[in-house]
């Protein structure tokens, strides 16, 4: 099937089967590899990518799905300088990342709700229930919700 | 893994979407956060997703005499501050026990009824609060209560060329308590068990009682034993406790799961039917009830 989608500002006009998953199409016909498929099933967020500016997991959508919208992932999270999202530097500030697999889900899933709900981050209980959504299996959560503080701050 | 291979089509009506099932071997696409997991691990391989997403009006929520109507296109992410009341107040509850921002953000709550997953919230919540849903097939529309629409895990009477178009819930009455608890590994996790409560308080008694058990049996339940304990009398929260003992003896017929054998299931049934009531309680306090 013939659909177009509009990744991080550039559009992607694709030919792909109906199965095809969002993440993959975002990997293998977009060539974004940025999105990480980690369980396929919904679970780890790894995939996480802005739909129409929400959040979703991309393993669970399919690409003929999203005809039409605006996907953004996280090589569109730089400036058009390339200088680093106020969420990388604030990563990259507290340590809120190791191995990187969860990294681009993370910024992702932070990214939608800040953009959605900025006094996000005046809420504990909220963050925390926010960063419940996807895994990290290295580096703990505490240094990505700190990250996340800081981005708001400094955003 | 990846799906196995399906035809695709998109409908821009329900008809569309009705004559598509009509082609048998169909599954229906809305949030798709259960359907295309399923497609991921192969386990279903219709021959066919007919796509509702595209549906003018299908996400329609609202309330026409004095009941609640939900469209096959509403997120679970939309009862979050819902208004309408009691009955608002308890789907915003509910809402927020399922999964995570992200899945709440796609998935539906018709989806999830006609899934019947046995773990899931709404299918209890649908079946304590009296909900009636719409099927809509080639031949017209019909009404099932919810009652009579759970047959088992993963099954309702939905034939499979017929499409869930609406479910109507009542408004529950001003001066309503609700409470919902539930039970499970991690914050993210499916419900091992929950359980709903809606306590009603006039004149100092217990004018209307609802408790509903999620997970405890093979489909949704009403703990009519529970509701018992408590109909008809004076409000006393030290009855809670014996509503729950009830539920867990009388309503539950939970069947053993890995690392939770009968006992401990009804255990954990008698103390959440006691923390839902509870809550429930905790919200008629600021006007006295």
């Amino acid at each position: 099937m013939r659909v177009s989608l509009t990744v991080n500002d550039r559009r992607h006009d694709l030919d792909v089967e109906p199965r095809r998953t969002l993440a993959d199409a975002l990997r293998d016909d977009c060539g974004l590899t940025g999105t990480h498929i980690g369980c396929e099933h919904g679970v780890c967020g790894a995939c996480t990518v802005l739909v129409d500016g929400v959040a979703v997991r991309s393993c669970l959508m399919l690409a003929v799905q999203c005809d039409g919208a605006g996907v953004r992932t996280v090589e569109g999270l730089a400036g058009p300088d390339g200088a680093a999202h106020p969420l990388q530097e604030a990563f990259c500030a507290e340590h809120a990342l190791q191995c990187g697999f969860c990294t681009p889900g993370f910024l992702m899933l932070a990214a939608g709700a800040l953009e959605s709900d900025p006094g996000l981050v005046r809420d504990p209980e909220r963050l925390r229930e926010l960063l419940t959504s996807n895994l990290c299996r290295c580096t703990g959560y505490e240094a990505i919700r700190r990250a996340v503080i800081r981005a708001a701050a400094t955003g | 893994m990846k799906p196995a291979a399906f035809d695709y089509v998109v409908a821009h009506s329900a008809g569309e979407a009705v004559a598509a099932l009509a082609g048998g071997d169909t599954q229906v696409l809305a949030g798709g956060q259960s359907l295309i997991l399923e497609l991921n691990y192969r386990a279903a391989r219709p021959a066919r997703l007919v796509d509702i997403n595209r549906v003018p009006g299908f996400d329609h929520l609202g309330v026409t005499d004095a009941a609640l109507r939900v469209g096959p296109l509403v997120r679970h992410s939309a009862f979050a501050d819902l208004d309408h009341g009691p009955l608002g107040t308890l789907l915003g509850r509910v809402a927020h026990h399922i999964a995570h921002p992200p899945v709440r953000a796609r998935g539906t709550m018709l989806g999830s009824l006609a899934y019947a997953h046995p773990a899931a919230e709404w299918p209890a919540v649908v079946t304590t609060l009296d909900g009636r849903l719409v099927l809509t097939g080639g031949a017209g529309a019909r009404t099932v209560a919810a009652a009579d629409f759970f047959t088992g895990p993963f099954g309702t009477v939905r034939r499979p060329d017929e499409l869930l178009t609406e479910v109507r819930l009542a408004l529950l009455p001003v001066g309503t308590g609700v409470g919902f608890a539930e039970h499970r590994r991690t914050h993210a996790s499916f419900a091992q068990l929950a359980a709903l409560a809606a306590l009603t308080v006039r004149g100092g008694r217990v004018d209307e009682v609802r408790v509903g058990l999620v997970n405890a049996a093979d489909r949704p339940v009403r703990a009519r034993a529970a509701e018992r304990v408590l109909l008809d009398r004076p409000l006393d929260p030290a009855a809670f406790a014996e509503a729950g003992q009830a539920a867990a003896a009388e309503d539950a017929d939970p069947r053993p799961q890995p690392y939770a054998g009968t006992a401990y299931q009804r255990h954990a049934v008698a103390v959440l039917v006691r923390r839902a009531l509870d809550a429930a309680h905790r919200d008629l306090a600021p006007t006295g009830g």
